[in-house]
Protein backbone atom coordinates (compact mmCIF):
# COMPACT_ATOMS: atom_id res chain seq x y z
CA UNK A 1 0.00 0.00 0.00
CA UNK A 2 1.27 3.39 -0.93
CA UNK A 3 2.03 5.82 1.87
CA UNK A 4 -0.33 8.31 0.36
CA UNK A 5 -3.88 7.07 -0.19
CA UNK A 6 -4.98 10.01 -2.29
CA UNK A 7 -2.82 12.60 -3.96
CA UNK A 8 -3.21 15.14 -6.69
CA UNK A 9 -0.95 17.52 -8.52
CA UNK A 10 -2.24 20.64 -10.19
CA UNK A 11 -5.77 19.27 -10.30
CA UNK A 12 -7.96 21.83 -12.04
CA UNK A 13 -11.61 22.01 -13.10
CA UNK A 14 -13.28 24.76 -15.06
CA UNK A 15 -16.96 25.22 -15.77
CA UNK A 16 -17.03 27.54 -18.74
CA UNK A 17 -14.80 30.49 -17.80
CA UNK A 18 -15.06 29.90 -14.09
CA UNK A 19 -12.27 27.94 -12.43
CA UNK A 20 -13.98 25.90 -9.73
CA UNK A 21 -10.94 23.94 -8.61
CA UNK A 22 -7.60 25.65 -9.10
CA UNK A 23 -4.40 23.54 -9.29
CA UNK A 24 -4.95 21.46 -6.20
CA UNK A 25 -2.02 19.57 -4.64
CA UNK A 26 -3.76 17.21 -2.25
CA UNK A 27 -2.00 14.63 -0.07
CA UNK A 28 -4.05 12.28 2.09
CA UNK A 29 -1.70 9.95 4.02
CA UNK A 30 -2.72 6.31 4.33
CA UNK A 31 -4.53 5.73 7.61
CA UNK A 32 -5.36 9.39 8.12
CA UNK A 33 -8.73 10.90 8.79
CA UNK A 34 -8.44 13.85 6.47
CA UNK A 35 -10.84 16.71 7.00
CA UNK A 36 -11.53 18.52 3.76
CA UNK A 37 -12.78 21.81 5.05
CA UNK A 38 -14.18 24.79 3.28
CA UNK A 39 -17.25 26.97 2.90
CA UNK A 40 -20.13 25.86 0.69
CA UNK A 41 -19.19 26.33 -2.93
CA UNK A 42 -15.44 26.30 -2.36
CA UNK A 43 -14.95 23.33 -4.70
CA UNK A 44 -14.83 20.41 -2.26
CA UNK A 45 -17.47 18.26 -3.95
CA UNK A 46 -16.12 18.98 -7.43
CA UNK A 47 -12.69 17.86 -6.23
CA UNK A 48 -14.14 14.63 -4.85
CA UNK A 49 -15.99 14.04 -8.14
CA UNK A 50 -12.73 14.35 -10.05
CA UNK A 51 -10.87 12.05 -7.65
CA UNK A 52 -13.59 9.43 -8.08
CA UNK A 53 -13.84 9.72 -11.86
CA UNK A 54 -17.33 11.19 -11.99
CA UNK A 55 -15.99 14.35 -13.57
CA UNK A 56 -12.93 14.83 -15.72
CA UNK A 57 -10.11 17.18 -14.77
CA UNK A 58 -9.16 19.99 -17.13
CA UNK A 59 -5.57 19.87 -15.95
CA UNK A 60 -3.41 18.04 -13.46
CA UNK A 61 -3.31 14.46 -12.28
CA UNK A 62 -4.48 12.44 -9.32
CA UNK A 63 -3.69 9.05 -7.83
CA UNK A 64 -6.14 7.09 -5.67
CA UNK A 65 -4.89 4.02 -3.77
CA UNK A 66 -1.93 3.79 -6.12
CA UNK A 67 -4.04 3.91 -9.29
CA UNK A 68 -4.01 6.81 -11.71
CA UNK A 69 -7.24 8.77 -12.17
CA UNK A 70 -9.25 8.12 -14.25
CA UNK A 71 -7.65 5.23 -16.19
CA UNK A 72 -6.84 3.04 -13.18
CA UNK A 73 -9.99 3.85 -11.22
CA UNK A 74 -11.76 0.64 -12.18
CA UNK A 75 -9.18 -1.16 -10.01
CA UNK A 76 -9.28 1.41 -7.22
CA UNK A 77 -13.02 2.03 -6.83
CA UNK A 78 -13.94 -1.42 -5.46
CA UNK A 79 -11.79 -0.49 -2.46
CA UNK A 80 -13.38 2.93 -2.11
CA UNK A 81 -16.64 3.54 -0.31
CA UNK A 82 -18.13 6.88 -1.16
CA UNK A 83 -20.93 9.22 -0.25
CA UNK A 84 -20.91 12.12 -2.68
CA UNK A 85 -23.29 15.07 -2.56
CA UNK A 86 -25.89 13.36 -0.45
CA UNK A 87 -27.33 9.87 -0.64
CA UNK A 88 -29.42 8.78 -3.64
CA UNK A 89 -31.76 5.84 -4.00
CA UNK A 90 -34.48 4.15 -5.99
CA UNK A 91 -37.43 5.45 -4.00
CA UNK A 92 -39.59 2.46 -4.91
CA UNK A 93 -37.07 -0.09 -3.62
CA UNK A 94 -36.53 -1.04 0.02
CA UNK A 95 -33.34 0.00 1.79
CA UNK A 96 -31.93 -3.52 1.55
CA UNK A 97 -32.88 -3.82 -2.15
CA UNK A 98 -31.15 -0.51 -2.85
CA UNK A 99 -27.93 -1.80 -1.32
CA UNK A 100 -28.26 -5.11 -3.19
CA UNK A 101 -28.57 -3.18 -6.45
CA UNK A 102 -25.36 -1.24 -5.70
CA UNK A 103 -23.61 -4.45 -4.79
CA UNK A 104 -24.68 -6.04 -8.09
CA UNK A 105 -23.05 -3.16 -9.93
CA UNK A 106 -19.68 -4.00 -8.37
CA UNK A 107 -18.22 -6.88 -10.36
CA UNK A 108 -15.68 -7.82 -7.73
CA UNK A 109 -18.08 -8.73 -4.94
CA UNK A 110 -19.37 -12.22 -4.26
CA UNK A 111 -23.13 -12.47 -4.87
CA UNK A 112 -23.45 -15.43 -2.51
CA UNK A 113 -22.50 -13.23 0.45
CA UNK A 114 -24.56 -10.26 -0.71
CA UNK A 115 -27.51 -10.63 1.65
CA UNK A 116 -25.16 -11.10 4.55
CA UNK A 117 -23.06 -8.05 3.71
CA UNK A 118 -26.14 -5.90 3.09
CA UNK A 119 -27.46 -6.96 6.49
CA UNK A 120 -24.15 -6.17 8.17
CA UNK A 121 -23.93 -2.74 6.56
CA UNK A 122 -27.49 -1.90 7.63
CA UNK A 123 -26.72 -3.14 11.13
CA UNK A 124 -23.63 -0.96 11.33
CA UNK A 125 -25.62 2.23 10.65
CA UNK A 126 -28.56 1.14 12.82
CA UNK A 127 -31.07 0.59 10.01
CA UNK A 128 -31.77 -3.13 10.44
CA UNK A 129 -35.32 -2.47 11.59
CA UNK A 130 -36.05 -0.39 8.47
CA UNK A 131 -34.33 -2.71 5.97
CA UNK A 132 -37.58 -3.74 4.31
CA UNK A 133 -39.09 -0.28 4.20
CA UNK A 134 -39.20 1.57 0.88
CA UNK A 135 -36.48 4.21 0.63
CA UNK A 136 -39.03 6.92 -0.11
CA UNK A 137 -40.47 6.41 3.35
CA UNK A 138 -37.08 7.06 4.97
CA UNK A 139 -36.43 10.29 6.82
CA UNK A 140 -33.55 12.53 5.76
CA UNK A 141 -31.36 11.12 8.50
CA UNK A 142 -32.22 7.53 7.59
CA UNK A 143 -31.33 8.22 3.97
CA UNK A 144 -28.00 9.60 5.09
CA UNK A 145 -27.39 6.44 7.10
CA UNK A 146 -28.39 4.26 4.16
CA UNK A 147 -25.93 6.18 2.00
CA UNK A 148 -23.17 5.46 4.51
CA UNK A 149 -24.26 1.81 4.60
CA UNK A 150 -23.75 1.72 0.83
CA UNK A 151 -20.17 2.83 1.37
CA UNK A 152 -19.68 0.02 3.90
CA UNK A 153 -20.95 -2.88 1.76
CA UNK A 154 -17.51 -4.42 1.82
CA UNK A 155 -14.26 -3.69 3.65
CA UNK A 156 -12.76 -0.56 2.14
CA UNK A 157 -9.26 0.87 2.09
CA UNK A 158 -10.60 4.38 1.57
CA UNK A 159 -13.83 6.06 2.53
CA UNK A 160 -14.82 9.31 0.86
CA UNK A 161 -17.60 10.98 2.80
CA UNK A 162 -19.00 14.24 1.50
CA UNK A 163 -20.76 16.09 4.32
CA UNK A 164 -21.70 12.82 6.08
CA UNK A 165 -23.60 14.42 8.95
CA UNK A 166 -25.90 16.54 6.79
CA UNK A 167 -29.48 16.12 7.90
CA UNK A 168 -28.62 14.10 10.98
CA UNK A 169 -29.85 14.98 14.45
CA UNK A 170 -27.24 15.49 17.22
CA UNK A 171 -27.54 11.83 18.20
CA UNK A 172 -27.00 10.68 14.61
CA UNK A 173 -24.11 13.10 14.18
CA UNK A 174 -22.40 11.60 17.21
CA UNK A 175 -22.98 8.10 15.86
CA UNK A 176 -21.46 8.97 12.51
CA UNK A 177 -18.42 10.47 14.20
CA UNK A 178 -18.02 7.34 16.31
CA UNK A 179 -18.39 5.23 13.16
CA UNK A 180 -15.71 7.21 11.34
CA UNK A 181 -13.39 6.84 14.32
CA UNK A 182 -13.93 3.09 14.56
CA UNK A 183 -13.36 2.67 10.83
CA UNK A 184 -10.17 4.72 11.08
CA UNK A 185 -9.04 2.53 13.97
CA UNK A 186 -9.42 -0.48 11.67
CA UNK A 187 -6.94 1.19 9.32
CA UNK A 188 -9.35 2.67 6.80
CA UNK A 189 -8.25 5.99 5.35
CA UNK A 190 -11.08 8.49 5.55
CA UNK A 191 -11.44 11.60 3.43
CA UNK A 192 -14.31 13.57 4.91
CA UNK A 193 -15.47 16.89 3.57
CA UNK A 194 -17.28 19.33 5.76
CA UNK A 195 -18.14 22.95 6.16
CA UNK A 196 -18.36 22.41 9.91
CA UNK A 197 -15.15 23.21 11.72
CA UNK A 198 -16.20 21.54 14.96
CA UNK A 199 -16.80 18.28 13.16
CA UNK A 200 -13.37 18.27 11.55
CA UNK A 201 -11.69 19.28 14.80
CA UNK A 202 -13.28 16.33 16.60
CA UNK A 203 -12.58 13.47 14.24
CA UNK A 204 -9.70 14.39 11.95
CA UNK A 205 -5.98 13.83 12.15
CA UNK A 206 -5.25 15.90 9.04
CA UNK A 207 -6.84 18.98 7.57
CA UNK A 208 -6.98 20.58 4.15
CA UNK A 209 -8.66 23.93 3.81
CA UNK A 210 -10.35 24.98 0.58
CA UNK A 211 -11.26 28.53 -0.28
CA UNK A 212 -12.59 29.65 -3.65
CA UNK A 213 -11.24 26.61 -5.44
CA UNK A 214 -7.77 26.72 -3.93
CA UNK A 215 -6.22 24.58 -1.23
CA UNK A 216 -5.05 27.36 1.10
CA UNK A 217 -3.60 25.13 3.83
CA UNK A 218 -2.89 21.47 4.46
CA UNK A 219 -1.27 19.55 7.31
CA UNK A 220 -1.87 17.66 10.54
CA UNK A 221 -4.31 19.04 13.05
CA UNK A 222 -1.41 19.52 15.52
CA UNK A 223 0.41 21.72 13.06
CA UNK A 224 -2.69 23.84 12.76
CA UNK A 225 -3.08 24.05 16.51
CA UNK A 226 0.56 25.01 16.93
CA UNK A 227 0.27 27.65 14.27
CA UNK A 228 -2.72 29.15 15.97
CA UNK A 229 -0.70 29.46 19.22
CA UNK A 230 -1.44 29.65 22.91
CA UNK A 231 -2.84 32.79 24.47
CA UNK A 232 -2.69 34.16 27.97
CA UNK A 233 -5.16 36.62 29.37
CA UNK A 234 -4.65 38.61 32.56
CA UNK A 235 -7.58 40.07 34.43
CA UNK A 236 -6.37 43.18 36.24
CA UNK A 237 -7.20 46.84 36.91
CA UNK A 238 -3.53 47.76 36.16
CA UNK A 239 -3.74 47.22 32.44
CA UNK A 240 -0.98 49.52 31.27
CA UNK A 241 1.56 48.13 33.72
CA UNK A 242 0.56 44.56 32.88
CA UNK A 243 0.96 45.19 29.16
CA UNK A 244 4.43 46.63 29.76
CA UNK A 245 5.47 43.57 31.80
CA UNK A 246 4.18 41.15 29.17
CA UNK A 247 6.00 43.01 26.44
CA UNK A 248 9.22 43.03 28.50
CA UNK A 249 8.94 39.20 28.89
CA UNK A 250 8.86 38.86 25.12
CA UNK A 251 5.19 38.04 24.66
CA UNK A 252 3.81 39.18 21.32
CA UNK A 253 0.45 40.47 20.10
CA UNK A 254 -0.15 42.22 23.42
CA UNK A 255 -3.66 43.65 23.42
CA UNK A 256 -5.34 45.78 26.06
CA UNK A 257 -9.07 45.16 26.35
CA UNK A 258 -11.59 47.94 26.69
CA UNK A 259 -12.88 49.33 29.99
CA UNK A 260 -15.76 46.91 30.30
CA UNK A 261 -16.17 46.03 33.95
CA UNK A 262 -14.45 43.14 35.69
CA UNK A 263 -13.52 41.22 32.54
CA UNK A 264 -11.22 43.97 31.35
CA UNK A 265 -7.65 42.78 31.02
CA UNK A 266 -4.69 42.17 28.78
CA UNK A 267 -4.18 39.40 26.27
CA UNK A 268 -1.04 38.21 24.55
CA UNK A 269 0.40 35.28 22.63
CA UNK A 270 2.45 33.18 25.06
CA UNK A 271 5.17 32.03 22.70
CA UNK A 272 7.90 30.06 24.47
CA UNK A 273 7.59 31.77 27.85
CA UNK A 274 6.41 29.61 30.75
CA UNK A 275 3.05 30.75 32.14
CA UNK A 276 4.21 30.58 35.78
CA UNK A 277 7.11 32.92 34.94
CA UNK A 278 4.61 35.39 33.55
CA UNK A 279 2.56 35.36 36.76
CA UNK A 280 5.68 35.75 38.92
CA UNK A 281 6.89 38.72 36.86
CA UNK A 282 3.48 40.39 37.00
CA UNK A 283 3.31 40.06 40.76
CA UNK A 284 6.89 41.24 41.19
CA UNK A 285 6.04 44.35 39.14
CA UNK A 286 3.16 45.12 41.50
CA UNK A 287 0.39 44.33 39.04
CA UNK A 288 -2.82 43.37 40.87
CA UNK A 289 -3.60 40.03 39.20
CA UNK A 290 -7.25 39.08 39.66
CA UNK A 291 -7.31 36.30 37.10
CA UNK A 292 -4.90 34.51 34.83
CA UNK A 293 -5.78 32.13 32.02
CA UNK A 294 -3.84 30.08 29.50
CA UNK A 295 -5.89 28.99 26.50
CA UNK A 296 -5.24 27.19 23.27
CA UNK A 297 -7.33 29.19 20.85
CA UNK A 298 -9.87 27.22 18.89
CA UNK A 299 -8.96 26.77 15.27
CA UNK A 300 -11.87 28.96 14.37
CA UNK A 301 -9.90 32.20 14.06
CA UNK A 302 -7.27 30.51 11.94
CA UNK A 303 -9.80 29.02 9.55
CA UNK A 304 -11.74 32.24 9.27
CA UNK A 305 -8.47 33.98 8.48
CA UNK A 306 -7.74 31.38 5.77
CA UNK A 307 -11.13 31.25 4.13
CA UNK A 308 -12.36 34.79 4.57
CA UNK A 309 -15.82 36.00 5.39
CA UNK A 310 -18.97 33.94 5.28
CA UNK A 311 -17.42 30.83 6.72
CA UNK A 312 -19.91 28.69 8.55
CA UNK A 313 -18.33 27.73 11.85
CA UNK A 314 -21.46 26.72 13.69
CA UNK A 315 -21.09 23.36 15.45
CA UNK B 1 -16.13 -16.49 -6.55
CA UNK B 2 -17.02 -19.11 -4.04
CA UNK B 3 -19.40 -20.83 -6.41
CA UNK B 4 -19.10 -21.82 -9.99
CA UNK B 5 -21.05 -19.31 -11.98
CA UNK B 6 -21.50 -18.53 -15.63
CA UNK B 7 -19.52 -15.34 -16.13
CA UNK B 8 -21.53 -13.28 -18.54
CA UNK B 9 -20.00 -9.80 -18.68
CA UNK B 10 -22.45 -7.64 -16.81
CA UNK B 11 -24.56 -10.71 -16.08
CA UNK B 12 -25.47 -9.94 -12.53
CA UNK B 13 -25.93 -6.25 -13.21
CA UNK B 14 -28.20 -7.20 -16.11
CA UNK B 15 -30.25 -9.41 -13.82
CA UNK B 16 -30.53 -6.53 -11.37
CA UNK B 17 -31.47 -4.16 -14.20
CA UNK B 18 -34.18 -6.46 -15.57
CA UNK B 19 -35.60 -7.02 -12.11
CA UNK B 20 -35.60 -3.28 -11.53
CA UNK B 21 -37.34 -2.65 -14.86
CA UNK B 22 -39.94 -5.39 -14.81
CA UNK B 23 -40.82 -5.16 -11.11
CA UNK B 24 -41.34 -1.46 -11.38
CA UNK B 25 -44.96 -0.47 -11.18
CA UNK B 26 -44.67 1.94 -14.09
CA UNK B 27 -43.40 -0.77 -16.43
CA UNK B 28 -46.19 -3.08 -15.39
CA UNK B 29 -48.72 -0.29 -15.97
CA UNK B 30 -47.34 0.26 -19.47
CA UNK B 31 -47.60 -3.44 -20.29
CA UNK B 32 -51.06 -3.58 -18.77
CA UNK B 33 -52.19 -0.70 -20.98
CA UNK B 34 -50.81 -2.51 -24.03
CA UNK B 35 -52.50 -5.83 -23.27
CA UNK B 36 -55.77 -3.97 -22.77
CA UNK B 37 -55.76 -3.38 -26.55
CA UNK B 38 -56.37 -7.02 -27.61
CA UNK B 39 -58.97 -7.33 -24.86
CA UNK B 40 -60.80 -4.26 -26.17
CA UNK B 41 -60.55 -5.46 -29.77
CA UNK B 42 -61.95 -8.89 -28.91
CA UNK B 43 -64.76 -7.58 -26.72
CA UNK B 44 -65.73 -4.91 -29.26
CA UNK B 45 -65.98 -7.45 -32.09
CA UNK B 46 -67.82 -9.94 -29.93
CA UNK B 47 -70.38 -7.36 -28.81
CA UNK B 48 -71.04 -5.73 -32.18
CA UNK B 49 -74.05 -7.35 -33.85
CA UNK B 50 -72.70 -6.85 -37.35
CA UNK B 51 -69.07 -7.78 -37.79
CA UNK B 52 -67.10 -5.29 -39.92
CA UNK B 53 -67.29 -5.98 -43.62
CA UNK B 54 -64.24 -6.88 -45.70
CA UNK B 55 -61.78 -3.99 -45.76
CA UNK B 56 -63.52 -2.04 -43.00
CA UNK B 57 -61.64 -0.91 -39.92
CA UNK B 58 -58.01 -1.82 -39.19
CA UNK B 59 -56.39 -4.66 -41.19
CA UNK B 60 -57.73 -8.15 -40.41
CA UNK B 61 -60.52 -6.81 -38.21
CA UNK B 62 -63.10 -8.36 -40.54
CA UNK B 63 -61.45 -11.73 -40.06
CA UNK B 64 -61.24 -11.69 -36.28
CA UNK B 65 -64.21 -13.99 -35.87
CA UNK B 66 -62.54 -16.60 -38.12
CA UNK B 67 -59.72 -17.29 -35.71
CA UNK B 68 -58.66 -16.06 -32.32
CA UNK B 69 -55.19 -15.41 -33.74
CA UNK B 70 -56.55 -12.42 -35.59
CA UNK B 71 -57.25 -10.71 -32.27
CA UNK B 72 -53.53 -10.80 -31.52
CA UNK B 73 -52.55 -9.77 -35.07
CA UNK B 74 -55.04 -6.90 -35.28
CA UNK B 75 -54.04 -5.49 -31.90
CA UNK B 76 -50.35 -5.60 -32.74
CA UNK B 77 -50.95 -3.82 -36.04
CA UNK B 78 -53.08 -1.18 -34.34
CA UNK B 79 -50.43 -0.59 -31.66
CA UNK B 80 -47.34 -0.37 -33.88
CA UNK B 81 -47.52 3.26 -34.99
CA UNK B 82 -48.09 4.83 -31.60
CA UNK B 83 -48.86 2.81 -28.48
CA UNK B 84 -45.86 0.49 -28.50
CA UNK B 85 -43.40 3.28 -29.47
CA UNK B 86 -44.67 5.40 -26.57
CA UNK B 87 -43.94 2.65 -24.07
CA UNK B 88 -40.51 2.08 -25.61
CA UNK B 89 -39.83 5.83 -25.42
CA UNK B 90 -40.74 5.88 -21.72
CA UNK B 91 -38.43 2.99 -20.89
CA UNK B 92 -35.53 4.09 -23.11
CA UNK B 93 -35.82 7.78 -22.19
CA UNK B 94 -35.77 6.94 -18.51
CA UNK B 95 -32.76 4.62 -18.72
CA UNK B 96 -29.98 7.08 -17.92
CA UNK B 97 -31.87 10.31 -17.33
CA UNK B 98 -33.94 8.64 -14.61
CA UNK B 99 -30.84 7.39 -12.82
CA UNK B 100 -29.15 10.76 -13.22
CA UNK B 101 -32.25 12.54 -11.98
CA UNK B 102 -32.46 10.58 -8.75
CA UNK B 103 -28.66 10.59 -8.31
CA UNK B 104 -28.25 6.82 -8.47
CA UNK B 105 -26.17 7.08 -11.65
CA UNK B 106 -23.19 8.41 -9.67
CA UNK B 107 -23.45 5.59 -7.15
CA UNK B 108 -23.63 2.96 -9.90
CA UNK B 109 -20.50 4.47 -11.44
CA UNK B 110 -18.78 4.58 -8.05
CA UNK B 111 -19.64 0.92 -7.37
CA UNK B 112 -17.95 0.76 -10.00
CA UNK B 113 -20.34 -0.45 -12.67
CA UNK B 114 -18.12 0.80 -15.52
CA UNK B 115 -19.64 3.19 -18.03
CA UNK B 116 -19.46 0.91 -21.05
CA UNK B 117 -20.78 -2.04 -19.08
CA UNK B 118 -23.65 0.07 -17.77
CA UNK B 119 -24.51 1.18 -21.31
CA UNK B 120 -24.56 -2.41 -22.56
CA UNK B 121 -26.71 -3.54 -19.63
CA UNK B 122 -29.17 -0.66 -20.05
CA UNK B 123 -29.28 -1.22 -23.80
CA UNK B 124 -30.00 -4.92 -23.43
CA UNK B 125 -32.70 -4.23 -20.83
CA UNK B 126 -34.44 -1.71 -23.09
CA UNK B 127 -34.18 -4.19 -26.00
CA UNK B 128 -35.76 -6.87 -23.84
CA UNK B 129 -38.62 -4.48 -23.19
CA UNK B 130 -38.97 -3.86 -26.96
CA UNK B 131 -39.69 -7.57 -27.39
CA UNK B 132 -41.63 -7.99 -24.15
CA UNK B 133 -44.21 -5.36 -25.14
CA UNK B 134 -45.45 -6.99 -28.39
CA UNK B 135 -44.97 -10.45 -26.86
CA UNK B 136 -47.30 -9.59 -23.98
CA UNK B 137 -49.88 -8.31 -26.45
CA UNK B 138 -49.55 -11.44 -28.58
CA UNK B 139 -49.99 -13.76 -25.62
CA UNK B 140 -53.01 -11.94 -24.24
CA UNK B 141 -54.44 -11.54 -27.75
CA UNK B 142 -54.13 -15.27 -28.42
CA UNK B 143 -55.67 -16.11 -25.06
CA UNK B 144 -58.64 -13.76 -25.39
CA UNK B 145 -59.12 -14.56 -29.08
CA UNK B 146 -59.06 -18.30 -28.47
CA UNK B 147 -61.52 -17.96 -25.62
CA UNK B 148 -64.01 -15.99 -27.73
CA UNK B 149 -63.49 -17.18 -31.29
CA UNK B 150 -61.65 -20.47 -31.02
CA UNK B 151 -58.19 -21.48 -32.12
CA UNK B 152 -58.54 -22.57 -35.70
CA UNK B 153 -56.92 -22.49 -39.10
CA UNK B 154 -56.85 -19.17 -40.92
CA UNK B 155 -56.43 -17.85 -44.43
CA UNK B 156 -53.04 -16.38 -45.28
CA UNK B 157 -52.76 -13.13 -47.22
CA UNK B 158 -51.84 -15.11 -50.34
CA UNK B 159 -55.07 -17.06 -50.14
CA UNK B 160 -53.78 -20.38 -48.81
CA UNK B 161 -54.79 -21.88 -45.52
CA UNK B 162 -52.45 -21.93 -42.52
CA UNK B 163 -53.01 -24.61 -39.95
CA UNK B 164 -53.44 -23.53 -36.37
CA UNK B 165 -49.81 -24.14 -35.32
CA UNK B 166 -48.57 -22.29 -38.33
CA UNK B 167 -50.89 -19.44 -37.35
CA UNK B 168 -49.40 -19.43 -33.86
CA UNK B 169 -45.88 -19.31 -35.29
CA UNK B 170 -46.83 -16.40 -37.55
CA UNK B 171 -48.22 -14.40 -34.61
CA UNK B 172 -45.00 -15.02 -32.69
CA UNK B 173 -43.02 -13.95 -35.74
CA UNK B 174 -45.11 -10.79 -36.03
CA UNK B 175 -44.41 -9.92 -32.39
CA UNK B 176 -40.71 -10.56 -32.99
CA UNK B 177 -40.78 -8.37 -36.09
CA UNK B 178 -42.28 -5.51 -34.09
CA UNK B 179 -39.72 -6.02 -31.34
CA UNK B 180 -36.92 -5.65 -33.89
CA UNK B 181 -38.68 -2.64 -35.42
CA UNK B 182 -38.56 -0.82 -32.07
CA UNK B 183 -34.80 -1.26 -31.55
CA UNK B 184 -33.77 1.80 -33.57
CA UNK B 185 -36.14 3.99 -31.58
CA UNK B 186 -34.89 2.44 -28.36
CA UNK B 187 -31.28 3.24 -29.30
CA UNK B 188 -32.26 6.83 -30.04
CA UNK B 189 -34.06 7.05 -26.69
CA UNK B 190 -31.04 5.64 -24.90
CA UNK B 191 -28.80 8.26 -26.51
CA UNK B 192 -31.10 11.16 -25.68
CA UNK B 193 -31.29 9.81 -22.16
CA UNK B 194 -27.54 10.26 -21.74
CA UNK B 195 -27.87 13.93 -22.68
CA UNK B 196 -30.13 15.08 -19.91
CA UNK B 197 -31.04 14.68 -16.25
CA UNK B 198 -34.72 15.14 -17.05
CA UNK B 199 -36.28 11.79 -17.97
CA UNK B 200 -39.52 13.31 -19.25
CA UNK B 201 -37.54 15.38 -21.74
CA UNK B 202 -35.79 12.31 -23.12
CA UNK B 203 -39.09 10.42 -23.35
CA UNK B 204 -40.81 13.28 -25.16
CA UNK B 205 -37.94 13.68 -27.63
CA UNK B 206 -38.13 9.98 -28.43
CA UNK B 207 -41.88 10.05 -29.00
CA UNK B 208 -41.48 13.13 -31.19
CA UNK B 209 -38.92 11.31 -33.34
CA UNK B 210 -41.29 8.36 -33.80
CA UNK B 211 -44.15 10.62 -34.86
CA UNK B 212 -42.05 12.96 -37.02
CA UNK B 213 -40.47 10.02 -38.85
CA UNK B 214 -43.90 8.60 -39.65
CA UNK B 215 -45.14 11.98 -40.90
CA UNK B 216 -42.07 12.34 -43.12
CA UNK B 217 -42.64 8.77 -44.26
CA UNK B 218 -46.09 9.79 -45.43
CA UNK B 219 -44.87 12.60 -47.68
CA UNK B 220 -44.29 11.28 -51.16
CA UNK B 221 -42.12 14.32 -51.97
CA UNK B 222 -39.52 12.90 -49.62
CA UNK B 223 -39.27 9.48 -51.27
CA UNK B 224 -35.46 9.65 -51.28
CA UNK B 225 -35.45 9.97 -47.49
CA UNK B 226 -37.85 7.14 -46.73
CA UNK B 227 -35.41 4.21 -46.76
CA UNK B 228 -33.42 5.91 -44.00
CA UNK B 229 -36.32 6.60 -41.65
CA UNK B 230 -36.35 4.30 -38.65
CA UNK B 231 -40.10 3.92 -39.06
CA UNK B 232 -39.82 2.85 -42.71
CA UNK B 233 -40.15 -0.86 -41.97
CA UNK B 234 -42.63 -0.58 -39.08
CA UNK B 235 -45.64 -1.67 -41.15
CA UNK B 236 -43.91 -3.99 -43.65
CA UNK B 237 -44.96 -7.17 -41.90
CA UNK B 238 -47.47 -8.38 -44.51
CA UNK B 239 -44.87 -10.81 -45.88
CA UNK B 240 -44.93 -12.66 -42.59
CA UNK B 241 -48.57 -13.54 -43.12
CA UNK B 242 -48.16 -15.03 -46.60
CA UNK B 243 -47.72 -18.66 -47.49
CA UNK B 244 -45.07 -19.58 -48.15
CA UNK B 245 -43.31 -17.22 -45.78
CA UNK B 246 -41.23 -14.44 -47.40
CA UNK B 247 -38.27 -13.26 -45.27
CA UNK B 248 -37.21 -10.22 -47.33
CA UNK B 249 -39.03 -7.61 -45.28
CA UNK B 250 -37.90 -9.19 -42.01
CA UNK B 251 -34.28 -8.90 -43.08
CA UNK B 252 -34.79 -5.37 -44.36
CA UNK B 253 -36.20 -4.50 -40.95
CA UNK B 254 -33.22 -6.06 -39.19
CA UNK B 255 -30.71 -4.17 -41.33
CA UNK B 256 -32.44 -0.81 -40.98
CA UNK B 257 -32.76 -1.12 -37.21
CA UNK B 258 -29.20 -2.43 -36.88
CA UNK B 259 -28.01 0.74 -38.62
CA UNK B 260 -29.90 2.98 -36.21
CA UNK B 261 -28.71 0.96 -33.23
CA UNK B 262 -25.11 1.21 -34.44
CA UNK B 263 -25.27 4.97 -34.94
CA UNK B 264 -27.09 5.93 -31.77
CA UNK B 265 -25.43 3.22 -29.71
CA UNK B 266 -22.07 4.70 -30.70
CA UNK B 267 -23.26 8.23 -29.94
CA UNK B 268 -24.59 7.12 -26.55
CA UNK B 269 -21.26 5.44 -25.81
CA UNK B 270 -19.27 8.51 -26.83
CA UNK B 271 -21.46 10.72 -24.72
CA UNK B 272 -21.62 8.50 -21.66
CA UNK B 273 -17.92 7.73 -21.48
CA UNK B 274 -16.94 11.39 -21.66
CA UNK B 275 -19.72 12.93 -19.62
CA UNK B 276 -19.26 14.61 -16.24
CA UNK B 277 -21.81 13.13 -13.89
CA UNK B 278 -22.73 16.18 -11.84
CA UNK B 279 -26.26 15.29 -10.83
Amino acid sequence: MAEVAVSSAGLTKRFGRQTVVDSLDLAVPTGAVYGFLGPNGSGKTTTLRMLLGLASADAGAAVVLGHAVPDGLADALPHVGALVEGPAFYPYLSGAANLARLDAADRSTDPSTRAERVGAALERVGLSAAAGKKAKAYSLGMKQRLGIAGALLRPRALLVLDEPTNGLDPQGTREVRALVRSLADDGTTVLVSSHLLAEVEQICSHVGVMSRGRLVAQGTLEEFRAASGVQVSVRTPDRTEAAATLARLGLTEVMVDGETGGTAGVRAALGSVAPEAVVAALVADGVRVRGFQVATTSLEDRFVALTGEGFDVAG
Amino acid sequence: MSRAEVRVPGGRLLRSELALLFRRRRTLALLLALVAIPVLVAVAVELSSTPPGPGEGPPFLDQVTQSGAFVAATSLVVAVPFFIPVTVAVVAGDSFAGEANQGTLRYLLLAPAGRTRLLVVKGVAVAVFCFAAPAAMAVVGMAVGTALFGFGDAASLSGGVLDRWDVLARVALLAGYIGVAMLGLAAFGLFVSTLTDVPVGAMAATVVLAIAAQILGGLSQLDWLHPWLLTDTWLDFADLLRSPLVWDSFLANVWLQAGWVAVFGALAWARLTSKDVLS
